[in-house]
């Protein structure tokens, strides 16, 4: 499975979110309907799924599905 | 049904005293007790003394002011038990003297055993509970950190920190169903204040309510229904068990 779908299907999963609704552009909080605790547990699925370190400063930066992704496939070692 | 039929406890600084007692009542209800302690002699003891009476009981030695040796603790803990539903930060110590005479590292031993001791392991079930959706943590404060007490401003000071502490996770974790509440003994029999002479101790038990210190018992019952599904719409808050010392 590729790196945008994982991504997706993680973000499905967590946010309880219709599968349409995640477009790249698509901002956890304001367009997802995520609060604080849930961008925290995404990102820290995302670190579990892809067995990579997202450090507190980084994650901040990643507001929607687009900058998770590239993030993500930038930093996979 | 016993209270606690199912549910994985997690209970620190249980080798002795507050927190065996709260392992012994946990166990009889039918939970799965992991015993944490800092010293592994007494945690073979407290275990055995326990798997005697048949109970299903587990010792880990974890050093709360790790970090790094709670989570890979609490990582072996769920690669086990594969769950986390109830932690208990009992682990405590005391360092008493007057302010002016305490030592920076008294202070820092206390704060950092009682007060960051209880954040660490918090932080560590903290991930393990929200994939849950559900959790229960108790603190053990005491009265000392809601009245203050002389000699002690180090321990008034931490257990004053695990109330606030407590209340903040109760707000961050709430939403997910994870509960947190304090439990603040007052004059409890045990080792830690089995030092106090006999003389103070009969002018603690004359300003008791009650007229009597209190056992672990009293603590542990406390914490069992604050664990049990029965406080299921209970959190945030801080219950004395002190005989009516404080109201």
């Amino acid at each position: 499975m590729d790196i945008t779908t994982k991504v997706k299907e993680l973000i499905k999963e967590k946010l309880n979110v219709d599968e349409n609704e995640i477009v790249p552009a698509a901002r956890f909080i304001e367009d997802l309907g995520a609060d604080s605790l849930d961008t925290v547990e995404l990102i820290m699925k995302f670190e579990e799924e892809f067995d990579m370190e997202i450090p507190e400063t980084e994650a901040d930066k990643l507001r929607t599905v687009q900058e998770a992704i590239d993030y993500i496939e930038k930093n996979l070692k | 049904m016993r209270r606690l039929e199912n549910k994985v406890a997690v209970i620190t600084g249980a080798a002795r005293g507050i927190g065996l007692a709260i392992a012994e009542k946990f166990a009889e209800e039918g939970a799965t007790v992991i015993i944490t302690d800092m010293n592994q002699s007494y945690i073979d003891e407290s275990v055995q003394e326990l798997k005697n009476k048949k109970y299903d009981v587990a010792g880990i030695c974890m050093n709360v002011t790790d970090s790094q040796n709670v989570e890979e603790c609490f990582k072996e803990i769920t690669d086990i038990w594969g769950k986390i539903d109830i932690l208990v930060n009992n682990a405590g110590i005391t360092r008493d003297n007057l302010l002016m005479r305490m030592k920076d590292e008294d202070w820092d031993a206390v704060i950092h055993t009682n007060l960051k001791g209880t954040f660490t392991t918090t932080k560590s079930a903290t991930r393990i509970m929200l994939n849950q959706k559900s959790g229960s943590i108790i603190n053990i404060a005491s009265v000392i950190g809601v009245i203050g007490n002389a000699g002690q401003a180090n321990y008034a000071a931490s257990k004053g920190g695990i109330i606030a502490l407590t209340k903040s996770t109760a707000k961050e974790l709430g939403s997910r169903n994870i509960r947190c509440n304090a439990v603040a003994p007052g004059y409890i029999e045990t080792a830690m204040t089995a030092t106090l002479e006999e003389s103070i101790r009969e002018e603690y038990a004359k300003s008791i309510p009650l007229k009597r210190m209190g056992q672990p018992i009293d603590v542990a019952n406390l914490c069992l229904f604050l664990a049990s599904d029965e406080a299921s719409y209970i959190t945030g808050q801080t219950l004395m068990v002190d005989g009516g010392l404080v109201m």
